[in-house]
């Protein structure tokens, strides 16, 4: 489904930060992407959809290769990608269903979407996907006036209101408690699989990767290190990934799951 | 190095001993300049109208009050063509700068080195003159009147405005650019977006304060015959009428102050 061939890329400043990365993801897979802050993580998801351009190297989606397109075909193509971001990334004066129906930029004329007329299917489909979140109630809500996790899940609105076959998620926990962390993961991997959605998950905490991922790849200096199921992560491995560590209480197997359902 | 030890404990010091020194030294040369240049002033000066000055005050106050009411009738239409002058001048000023603001913005020019330097220059050129001095120009150009006037507050403003606009679109948060960028939105698209939601609060507290500001730079346009309230203190001031220019200076201030409150009503509103 998503093919990354040699992928390279160097900056301005001479740091290489994706040294020749090969990674191929099937249909409908769900894969973690973990490493140490400066291991060109954020830089490889962004290299997808070329926020960044990539130095060299092939991204193929489907079949179509991303990196040569002319940027009215890369229009067309990102459209296919939905993006969930750290900081939500929300317009944040817009409120909840602009916000949403912002994710069908891409399908809209520049018009329609100035005046905000967007076609009733996308309405329809934007107040299925804020009930599906819980969020039916906040629609008209300015988007700064909601809390971390709700803002967050209009940003998983937007991501799937574009249609996509592939997320691209960068570090959707990483402003959040833990809790709204687990709830926000649960969410992104339920809806994967509920649309068979591939994904990559950029993700600092691997005790939260491993609960919920098929796959991790582990990067270390712009490289692939570590590539496989969660429970090969070994300390040793994580050693490998991020340094010298005590991980036996990072990778804490046994999460007390009921609880966290109680809770929600 | 203001850590120094003595008899054993450590002792900090904002400035080492050399330092302060220094700082003294400068103090001194700062006095030594600001006497120097009061006297070179007092030199220049002719007392005898300085200590004269309390007592001219006083008999102009005592000419201009009280002031002459009756004349408010005359001052309706100059005073609403100042307001005209000011309003109409800050809306056409707004339209030109908005797109030399986004032309001069490091983030979305779209040439850094041809476009750029062109849509500084024009923030500059518009800035560094003077309305009244646009006046004059325009009013040798189209000749007297409320146009010229209109004309020359907008060109005032363009800089001002483009300016604190170009600055408001550096400081946006790219990543909410980034977000809609992601969503395979066209250019414009994003400028809608990702930009325009973000620089809104500030376009309306530049368009209300430059507005504030414009009001008061257009009572003084009248006196180089640009139209508005200034015209009539002209002439006023010309044959000595210091009732009537009495009259003229409070009307101003209660434009002032109007405008003042309207403009702080707005700002609170939006922001």
């Amino acid at each position: 489904m998503l093919r990354l061939e040699k992928l390279v890329k160097t900056y301005k400043t001479g740091d290489q930060a994706l040294k020749a990365v090969d990674l191929e993801i099937p249909e409908g897979q769900v894969l973690a992407l973990i490493g140490p802050s400066g291991a060109g993580k954020s830089t490889l998801i962004r290299c997808i959809n070329r926020l960044v351009e990539p130095t060299s190297g092939n991204v193929y989606l489907a079949g179509t290769e991303l990196t040569g397109l002319s940027s009215g075909a890369l229009r067309k193509e990102r459209r296919r990608m939905g993006m969930i971001f750290q900081e939500y990334a929300l317009v944040e004066r817009l409120t909840v269903m602009e916000n949403v129906l912002s994710g069908r930029l891409g399908y809209v004329g520049f018009w329609r979407s100035f005046t905000r007329r967007y076609p009733q299917s996308d309405v329809d489909e934007a107040f299925r996907l804020l009930d599906r979140v819980g969020l039916l109630a906040m629609a008209d809500k300015r988007a700064d006036e909601l809390s971390g996790g709700q803002r967050q899940r209009v940003g998983i609105c937007r991501a799937l209101i574009q249609n996509p076959a592939l997320l691209l998620v960068d570090e959707p926990t990483a402003s959040l408690d833990p809790k709204t962390s687990r709830q926000i993961m649960r969410l992104v991997c339920e809806l994967c699989q509920e649309r068979g959605l591939a994904a990559i998950i950029n993700i600092h905490d691997v005790a939260l990767a491993q609960m919920f991922v098929q796959r991790v790849i582990g990067l270390r200096f712009g490289a692939v290190e570590f590539d496989g199921p969660p429970e090969a992560l070994t300390p040793d491995v994580l050693t490998t990934i991020y340094g010298e560590e005590d991980w036996e209480a990072t990778i804490a197997k046994v999460e007390d799951e009921e609880e966290i359902e109680v809770a929600e | 190095m203001p850590v120094s030890e003595r008899n054993g404990t450590k002792v900090w010091q904002r400035r080492t001993g050399r330092e302060s020194l220094f700082h003294w030294v400068l103090w001194l040369i700062g006095v030594a300049v600001f006497a120097y240049c009061w006297q070179q002033i007092s030199n220049a000066t002719t007392w005898f109208f300085v200590w004269d000055a309390p007592r001219i005050a006083g008999d102009i106050w005592t000419r201009a009050t009280p002031p002459k009411w009756e004349y408010i009738t005359q001052l309706g239409k100059p005073i609403w063509d100042t307001l005209n002058i000011a309003t109409l001048g800050t809306i056409i000023s707004l339209v030109l700068a908005v797109p030399v603001a986004f032309l001069a913005a490091r983030n979305t020019t779209p040439s850094r080195f041809i476009i750029r330097p062109l849509a500084l220059l024009i923030i500059v050129s518009t800035r560094s003159i003077n309305s009244l001095i646009w006046a004059l120009l325009l009013i040798a150009i189209i000749g007297p009147g409320v146009f010229a006037g209109v004309v020359a507050i907008a060109i005032r403003s363009v800089g001002f405005c483009a300016k604190l606009l170009y600055e408001a679109i550096e400081e946006i948060d790219e990543t909410q650019v980034e977000a809609i960028t992601a969503t395979g939105a066209s250019r414009w698209q994003v400028m809608a977006y990702g930009i325009v939601p973000q620089i809104m609060p500030a376009f309306a507290g530049i368009a209300v304060f430059r507005w504030d500001i414009n009001i008061r730079e257009s009572t003084v346009l009248g006196l180089v015959g640009a139209g508005g309230i200034g015209l009539q203190l002209s002439a006023s001031l010309n044959v000595l009428a210091w009732p009537q220019v009495a009259l003229i200076l409070l009307v101003i201030l209660a434009a002032v102050v109007i405008s003042e409150w309207v403009s702080a009503k707005v700002r609170g509103a939006i922001i």
